[in-house]
């Protein structure tokens, strides 16, 4: 089945909630609301011929112009090898999506991953952790305008340009050579010379 | 994680607490699993993924395209070749660009050739974390050739860097196809004496057979994919299913569990539908080296690669299950979004739940058998 | 299987001269003046010999106080003890390098190579290097207990050389209950890998050492068992006594001599392995699972300690398998009577009996180094069992195994108490099938080997 096909099912059963296939079509996807999201997962997983059993991605685009971030699911089927994409929009400010972990339990760390790195809440999640960073982190750092903090726990993330760092060292001993040359009448730094 | 751990401790019986990993030696890298046990038996493994987070995804979205193929090595440089091309088709399909025959074949025969490499370390790492360290080291033997045949080629032995936006960076050097055909006759006779040295050794089986059951139905649900999926049964490749690249050209087998020492879907089906598939990765390169077409080996790609807005899906069948990459452009020369999908971050996953009732020297097959590499999970 | 040399082959490294020369002379030294040792020493602390030397060396033994006879004595038996203690580290350490270029050869790697010749060096550099490193104890250990076990594996291991025959007259003491104080002492290794893991306050050291507590009390059990179907033959606990107790040609042996002793020995040795925590039976460090199990907190000599143990356990193991099995030190055509001829009449043997002395000992050495060689070939060759089902082959299979095989024996003794001759018979008839086996085994072996395309070379050696 191809994607317009899928995408045409999905009209007929929910009707206007589902958005428009978007152009470009190199990789189409339909936005849906998210409130209808888990019915419309269940459906898109269980209905026979579409079968989209397996969650082979679910990931997030953060976009602070539109003031959303997009939560994409990649749906496989292994019945009848044929893809789909969903997306999910949510409010940047406050992103709640809900879980699919229901639906699909890979959801439940892809999700953990999302809400790591770009703070979207799913309500309904059984282990709403952060994954990747430590527990206390601050900020989401695949966000746009992410800021890195200083360090974390007194680790510094930050590091001088190695380079100037060495020009620094290189700066400091000719100086020391210069302070310590002009005394002639010392023998010793000649010597060491 | 503290508060995890006071969470789930009944302090009242006898459950222990053990850190298993970040620095152990048969998590395959810098993972931790808090693992609660009751004697040898455990109540739940939890695992702890993220040391080694590098944010490669951030790091796609400073870097052109072009230069961020050296870092999608990074993202599983056990099999580096195949996060190169995952990566090279999905700016491809944004850039409409059509790659010439030739580096298909090229992208087919590197790729498959880094697939045995991986396969050898997955299967020989597994025999060593079963207590058998000669096969491991036979194994390894083996991927040092193929090494030698990749550095040939592209000039590195485990971040290949060798794909490119359009195509691949070198075509094969003089003499490479005859030594390539003289390994192949050589692997598939190694492969034979890997299967009499360890795969039906009593003792492997009986440690490997009906350890760590995944039904098929599990694994799909929890989004395994390549052999660990394989290996509970399900008769799924992208190579034959989504075929991209040179794939449709070939005639290779899909080896699928078939619960030869035990339930379909246990430690020993996964590990060895690996070993058949390098079999089949022999062949797939055999076929190309034949076929392989004369022509160009890059298409003509602009320097400044600046494809027009819209988002493409570059998935390839690597070493450890769907490589997915989702690329996300906004008109610019840098990308607005990478996303790296990997197999091995949803085979974590899948840990916990079944580790229940295992017992630890199970845990280690289980996590052997999975094939899970640290940097491919926390990317 | 070789690899495919796709680059320039690996050239060996070219050994000096110099370095040829000396490894060969401490090669020959070192056996020369340890087993040399224990041929002149372990007959001489007999009380009786040692006036005969003092005799034959112009003094007069029956002159000489009790207290100078008592420190004499005690001055040789000190010196042979000191000589078998460095046997057992030794024996170990050449061990170790034995078994690293066995394995380095089933591996295809280079292995050992570089202290000396065939890196034969490389044990005496390890041991320096661990002697050196600091020796660190874990803030939360429980100190005295964590300093002390390396020393009851110590001793568990040392002791055992007192009952182990080497030759006809060569064994420090020849114990009337010598196998069963050989079960005993083995035992307080146990107790040493138990208090390291307990005392090293680490899980993984806990786990190790309580795998170590349920294999080795777990495996006493079919060994000692097992250990009763020779000395029932022999009809006594004494070393010795056992290897008198059978002939020098295999068809002599107790292996062959009764079909019930080839499942002891079967069963024998599968617990050796496991109580020698040897692959497929090394669950207490397993690498893979436990880090290092009772190991994981061991630093420098301490640690250095447990591994002279562990390797100088293989030839215990092995010789106590020779021992009780395949017929100890006897010597084909050499019976007691011609020991007896060769010793003379006088009170000091004479320089013949030394050779037949000798030639005991290089017959016992060479069947336990063959053992020893099983032994790490097993060790490369498998992998490691899980708990559960190390824990089910004891006690369903060895134990009821072990028990039928002791019955088995008792029914076959009276048999043979009737007619003798079925012993004998037995003896050749089981010595065939042995050969017969070997022989299709080795024609396998290069079945197998030409099935992969290679062929026999043992040219890298």
């Amino acid at each position: 089945m191809t994607t317009v096909e899928i995408h045409e099912r999905l009209k007929a059963r929910f009707g206007d909630a589902v958005g428009p296939l978007s152009e470009p079509k190199i990789d189409p996807f339909c936005v849906v609301p998210k409130e209808r999201l888990v019915e419309l997962c269940r459906f898109l997983k269980a209905e026979p011929g579409v079968d989209l059993d397996l969650l082979e991605d679910l990931t997030a685009v953060d976009w602070p112009k539109r003031n959303v971030i997009e939560v994409v699911y990649h749906l496989i089927s292994t019945k009848h090898r044929h893809v789909f994409k969903l997306k999910v929009e949510a409010d940047r400010a406050a992103p709640v999506v809900p879980t699919v972990e229901c639906v699909w339990k890979t959801a439940n760390w892809f999700e953990r991953e999302v809400y790591d790195l770009f703070g979207v809440d799913f309500p309904g999640h059984p282990d709403l952790r952060r994954i990747m960073l430590p527990d206390d982190w601050i900020g989401h750092p695949l966000r746009k305008d992410y800021q890195e903090a200083g360090g974390w726990h007194g680790i510094s993330n930050v590091r001088e340009n190695p380079l100037v760092e060495l020009k620094r060292l290189d700066d400091a001993a000719r100086a020391e050579k210069a302070t310590a040359a002009p005394g002639p009448t010392d023998a010793q730094p000649a010597a060491k010379a | 994680m503290e508060k995890l751990i006071l969470r789930r401790v009944d302090r009242q019986n006898e459950e222990m607490i053990l850190n298993f990993g970040p620095q152990h030696p048969s998590t395959h890298g810098v993972i931790n699993f808090i693992v609660e046990t009751d004697g040898e038996v455990l109540k739940r493994a939890i695992p702890d993924v993220g040391y080694l987070h590098r944010s490669i995804e951030k790091i796609g979205e400073v870097t052109g395209y072009p230069g961020f193929m050296p870092y999608t090595d990074r993202v599983d440089y056990v099999a580096a070749m195949f996060a190169n091309e995952g990566y090279a088709i999905a700016v491809e399909r944004l850039l409409k660009v059509e790659v010439p025959a030739r580096a298909q074949w090229l992208r087919a025969i590197s790729c498959e050739l880094c697939r045995i490499a991986s396969h050898l370390v997955s299967v020989g790492t597994m025999t060593m974390d079963i207590g058998a360290f000669t096969p491991m080291v036979h194994g390894l033997r083996e991927r040092e050739t193929i090494n030698d045949l990749l550095e040939a080629l592209c000039g590195a032995r485990l971040t290949y860097n060798y794909h490119r936006i359009g195509g691949v960076a070198f075509d094969l050097p003089e003499g490479w196809r005859d030594k390539t055909l003289a390994f192949l006759d050589h692997f598939d006779k190694f492969l034979v004496e890997f299967d009499r040295l360890i795969s039906f050794n009593q003792v492997y089986t009986k440690r490997l057979g009906d350890v760590a059951v995944i039904p098929a139905a599990m694994a799909i649900d929890y989004g395994l994919s390549g052999p660990n999926l394989r290996g509970s049964g399900v008769d799924w490749d992208l190579r034959r299913d989504l075929p991209y690249g040179a794939y449709p050209h070939f005639k290779f087998a899909i080896p699928v569990g078939k619960g030869w020492y035990g339930t379909v879907g246990d430690s020993f089906d996964r590990y060895y539908v690996r070993c058949l598939e390098m079999l089949e990765s022999s062949k797939i390169v055999r076929q190309a080296l034949e076929s392989l077409p004369e022509g160009e080996i890059v298409a003509k790609v602009p320097r400044l690669v600046k494809p027009e807005a819209g988002e493409a899906v570059g998935r390839v069948e690597s070493a450890r299950g769907h490589l997915a990459y989702y690329v996300v452009s906004d008109g610019t020369a840098k990308a607005w979004r990478v996303r790296a999908r990997t197999g091995s971050f949803t085979a974590m996953g899948i840990i916990e739940d079944i580790s229940h009732g295992l017992m630890i020297a199970d845990l280690v097959a289980l996590i052997a058998s999975l094939d899970v590499v640290a940097p491919e999970i926390d990317r | 299987m070789t690899a495919v040399a796709t680059q320039a082959p690996y050239a060996p490294k070219k050994t000096a001269r110099s370095v040829l020369l000396l490894t060969l002379a401490v090669g020959v030294v070192l056996p020369v003046a340890l087993f040399g040792a224990i041929i002149v020493l372990s007959p001489l602390t007999k009380p009786a010999m040692l006036g005969a030397v003092v005799d034959a060396l112009g003094g007069n033994w029956a002159a000489w106080s009790p207290s100078a006879k008592v420190g004499l004595y005690a001055a040789g038996a000190a010196l042979l003890g000191f000589m078998l203690l460095n046997f057992g580290a030794i024996i170990s350490g050449t061990t170790v390098w034995w078994e690293m270029r066995v394995s380095s050869r089933m591996q295809s790697r280079v292995g050992y190579n570089r202290v000396g010749a065939g890196g034969f060096f490389q044990w005496i550099a390890d041991a320096v290097k661990l002697l050196l490193k600091e020796d660190l104890i874990p803030a939360d250990a429980d100190q005295l207990l964590f300093r002390a076990a390396p020393y009851f594996v110590l001793v568990g291991f040392a002791l055992t050389f007192v009952a182990l025959p080497f030759g006809e007259s060569l064994i420090a003491a020849d114990l009337n209950v010598g196998i069963f104080y050989m079960i005993s002492v083995t035992a307080l290794v146990v107790v040493g890998i138990l208090l390291a893991g307990w005392a090293s306050n680490s899980k993984w050291a806990l786990f190790g050492g309580m795998r170590s507590a349920a294999q080795v009390v777990s495996y006493e059990i079919p060994a000692g068992v097992a250990i009763m179907v020779p000395i029932l033959m022999a009809g006594t606990l004494s070393m010795q006594g056992i290897i008198r107790a059978q002939g020098a040609w295999p068809w002599q042996w107790f292996i062959a001599t009764n079909p019930f002793a080839v499942v002891a020995f079967v069963i024998f040795f599968i617990a050796q392995l496991a109580e020698g925590n040897r692959t497929p039976f090394d669950l207490p460090e397993a690498d893979s699972e436990l880090v290092a199990g009772y190991l994981s907190e061991y630093s420098s000599f301490r640690f250095a300690l447990y591994f002279l143990v562990e390797f100088g356990n293989l030839w215990v193991m092995a010789a106590v398998g020779v021992t009780l099995f395949f017929g100890g030190w006897q010597i084909p055509f050499v019976g007691p009577e011609t020991f007896a001829a060769a010793k003379g009449a006088n009170a000091l043997p004479a320089l013949g009996w030394w050779g037949l002395q000798a030639l005991s000992l290089v017959v016992f050495v060479v069947k336990t180094l063959v053992l020893l060689n099983v032994i790490v070939w097993i060790r490369w060759t498998l992998p490691r069992i899980r708990v559960d089902q190390m824990m089910s082959l004891c006690w369903k299979y060895l134990v009821p195994f072990a028990f039928l095989s002791f019955v088995g024996t008792l029914l076959w003794m009276v048999l043979v108490a009737q007619a003798p001759v079925v012993a004998q018979a037995t003896g050749i008839v089981l010595t065939a099938v042995f050969v017969v086996v070997v022989a299709l085994f080795l024609k396998q072996t290069k079945a197998n080997i030409s099935a992969v395309g290679d062929q026999v070379d043992l040219s890298n050696w």
